[in-house]
């Protein structure tokens, strides 16, 4: 007997979520706010990563399906800029800038050792899950370089003694 | 009442401002002193901050830079003062004497670090708000002729008149237009765009309303990279309050236009600072570059025609149209009029910001405000104008600050930003970083640019190695000219300046050393 060649193959549409229910809820009140606005997605995806701390593939059909775009083109622009995360970082973020004006004042020096401190690269989270290093290419603090950006706070003059205090400030305020 | 001044500014909170301001605070109810404290925005010396000021019977007195624990100091010598100015070992005199203020030119800085940047009526008391109401007893016309015959260009780099930009968008047919600031400063060593938003965010505002009376466009955003938080604050505070006394709305002023405006945050991509791509972020897409024609003035945001213009540009409008064309046009030399807010930064000793009329030589600025580098080395190499400008020796050093000048020694003036150097640069290195910098932030829409880059890394790992050395320097300059000349913007197109600059000034950094080849 011979398999009927026009059987239909169902085809899963949506995963399981691994999102919180509130994580869900963030995603789709994201889209509520600002799915009528002209050019609504970036101020979608930063009301996501705002919410959650970035922005999950489950994020990303849901608001496709939202604003009526293809999951590719959701998917195109939120890789194509550098501030969206695609995974989970850690509890703070520390932006550390890699521009001219900081190397000219020891950001090369700085970034080595950030990382070896942290014991991550960039993009890594450290492995108590308290910081995320991410490089950025100009924090405007150009002439009290280095600068490094805590989450949403400049830092400037950034030698690495002064880096490891903000980091032991930062992991205390966690504890 | 005492007024004390701490800057709300981004770059004195980076050190620590906010403390600051909390501890003389906290000093002054301890001692029952009645003071007002006010957030002001920086005045641009940014190696004093956290600059601190004092007014005594109507005249400011700087203290910088004072630390937390100089609060007690700086009230006992307040309360010993009396009616004088107080004694302290952080004094710097009168602020408005302090030569590096004092020898500048602010125009369109004159209120940053004087007003409260949250106090609409503060901008109204300083002259704020003048320009507008100049704009709406003139025709979109004349405000447009204002505009071109002061002679103003665009602030971001290109510095393309911006009077011929609005008369295009003016002449161009539509019901829909809109106004567009590029907020998305990027280029490394420059922060007047983030300096003006912090310290005087409705002189903008003014600005882009009067664009769009010009221009007839009813809609204006704000286009500002994610890395100034503190910007946006100020940004949507001030936007609040012009909306509240109707400076921004349907009928601004009575005036019987319509003027909204919106802040929208960019998110991390140095190419969005090129119109084009920052026409298609706003509008939710990658920030790829469009091919041009058609101008965004004929067809910029949703197809629509668009002025977009710097925050400088905008922010230098209110004071031409306010104190005549004229006015403006006698500040500055050739065909580069009016003032620069130029950005003084890197290993400088006294970097900030330093807003002169064109046509001021660069050393003097480098030694003159600057006081040289701050690790006390030689100054080796300046890079002006973001990470797409020339890398200067020396020897240009008395190059004037004017776009034509600048061209001239195949260097670029482009958004005023300095960045110094000491003589431990390894220039090969800076050249590298430059290529990279193109391959990290590249589009990838062209070619040159999106290959270019990669491979240009690649060719002077080579060269740098001693790999053939000099058939690989015939392949970067090679290489340089495929993207100058083949790439879809400045970001491909002006790679080149830095990486050939450095090849061309600074050879020897280039060569593999002797030691290092033998140990090879």
């Amino acid at each position: 007997m011979s398999k009927d060649p026009r059987r239909v193959i169902p085809i899963k549409l949506e995963r399981p979520s691994s999102l919180s229910n509130e994580e869900q809820a963030a995603v789709l009140r994201a889209c509520a706010d600002s799915k009528d606005k002209p050019g609504a997605l970036i101020p979608i995806l930063h009301a996501v990563q705002d919410a959650i701390g970035f922005v999950p593939a489950e994020a990303v059909s849901q608001i496709a399906q939202q604003l009526n775009l293809s999951r590719a083109e959701v998917h195109g622009v939120v890789t194509f800029y550098h501030y969206f995360r695609t995974q989970r970082g850690g509890r703070h973020v520390v932006h550390l800038c890699r521009a001219e004006a900081c190397q000219s004042v020891g950001a090369v020096a700085l970034e080595r050792h950030a990382k070896r401190s942290l014991g991550v690269d960039f993009h890594g989270t450290s492995a108590d899950g308290a910081v995320t290093l991410e490089p950025v290419y100009c924090l405007g603090n150009c002439a009290l370089g280095p600068a490094v950006m805590i989450d949403e706070e400049l830092q400037g003059r950034v030698s690495p003694e002064r880096f490891d205090e903000l980091m032991r400030q930062l992991r205390s305020e966690v504890s | 009442m005492l007024k004390v001044y701490v800057p709300r500014d981004a770059a004195a909170r980076s050190l620590g401002a906010d403390a600051t301001a909390i501890a003389i605070a906290t000093e002054a109810a301890r001692r029952g002193v009645a003071i007002e404290l006010v957030r002001n925005g920086s005045r641009g010396l940014l190696w004093l901050e956290p600059l601190v000021e004092l007014e005594m019977a109507g005249r400011r007195h700087a203290y910088g830079p004072v630390q937390p624990r100089d609060a007690v100091s700086l009230l006992d010598a307040l309360q010993a003062a009396g009616e004088r100015a107080p004694e302290h070992p952080l004094g710097l005199g009168p602020t408005e004497e302090i030569p590096y203020l004092k020898r500048q030119q602010r125009l369109t800085f004159a209120r940053v670090g004087i007003t409260d940047p949250r106090s609409l009526e503060d901008y109204l008391a300083h002259d704020g708000y003048r320009g507008l109401k100049t704009a709406l007893a003139l025709t979109p016309g004349q405000i447009v002729e204002q505009v071109t015959a002061s002679g103003l260009r665009g602030r971001g780099g290109a510095a393309f008149p911006a009077g011929i930009k609005w008369k295009t968008v003016l002449g161009a047919p539509g019901a829909q237009k809109y106004i567009v600031c590029n907020a998305d400063e990027g280029d490394s060593g420059t922060f007047s765009d983030r300096m003006v938003m912090e310290g005087d965010p409705f002189v903008l505002i003014e600005g882009m309303t009067i664009a769009g009376l010009a221009t007839g466009a009813d809609r204006g955003y704000i286009y500002l990279r994610w890395e100034y938080p503190d910007a946006r604050r100020a940004l949507e505070a001030a936007i609040q309050a012009a909306y509240a006394a109707n400076y921004l709305g349907e009928n601004v002023q009575g005036g019987g236009r319509r003027f909204d405006l919106e802040v929208r945050m960019g998110a991390g991509a140095y190419i969005c600072g090129e119109e084009t791509s920052l026409l298609e972020s706003l509008e939710g897409k990658r920030g790829q570059v469009r091919f041009k024609p058609p101008l965004p003035a004929l067809a910029g945001l949703f197809g629509k025609p668009t002025v977009i213009n710097n925050v400088i540009t905008f922010a230098s409008v209110p004071i031409i149209l306010d104190r005549g064309a004229e006015f403006y046009k006698n500040f500055g030399m050739g065909r580069s009029r009016g003032t620069l807010p130029l950005q003084l930064a890197g290993n400088v000793k006294q970097g900030g910001l330093i807003e002169v009329a064109f046509g001021m030589s660069l050393r003097e600025i480098l030694y003159e405000y600057g006081g040289g580098t701050l690790s006390g080395r030689p100054i080796r190499a300046v890079q002006v104008g973001g990470p797409l400008g020339a890398y200067m020796p020396e020897s240009q050093f008395d190059t004037p600050l004017d776009y034509e000048a600048f061209a001239g020694v195949k260097a670029m003036l482009g958004h005023g930003g300095i960045v110094v150097f000491d003589d431990t640069a390894d220039m090969a290195a800076q050249a590298r970083y430059a290529m990279e910098f193109c391959a990290v932030e590249s589009c990838g829409k062209c070619t040159p640019c999106r290959i270019g880059s990669t491979r240009g890394v690649e060719v002077i790992d080579r060269l740098v190695g001693g790999e053939n050395a000099a058939a690989q320097e015939v392949l970067l300059r090679d290489l340089c000219e495929t993207m100058t000349y083949g790439s879809l913007c400045a970001l491909g197109g002006l790679t080149p300046y830095p990486v050939i600059s450095c090849l061309n000034h600074f050879p020897e950094d280039f060569v593999k050393t002797k030691s290092a080849q033998a140990s090879a």
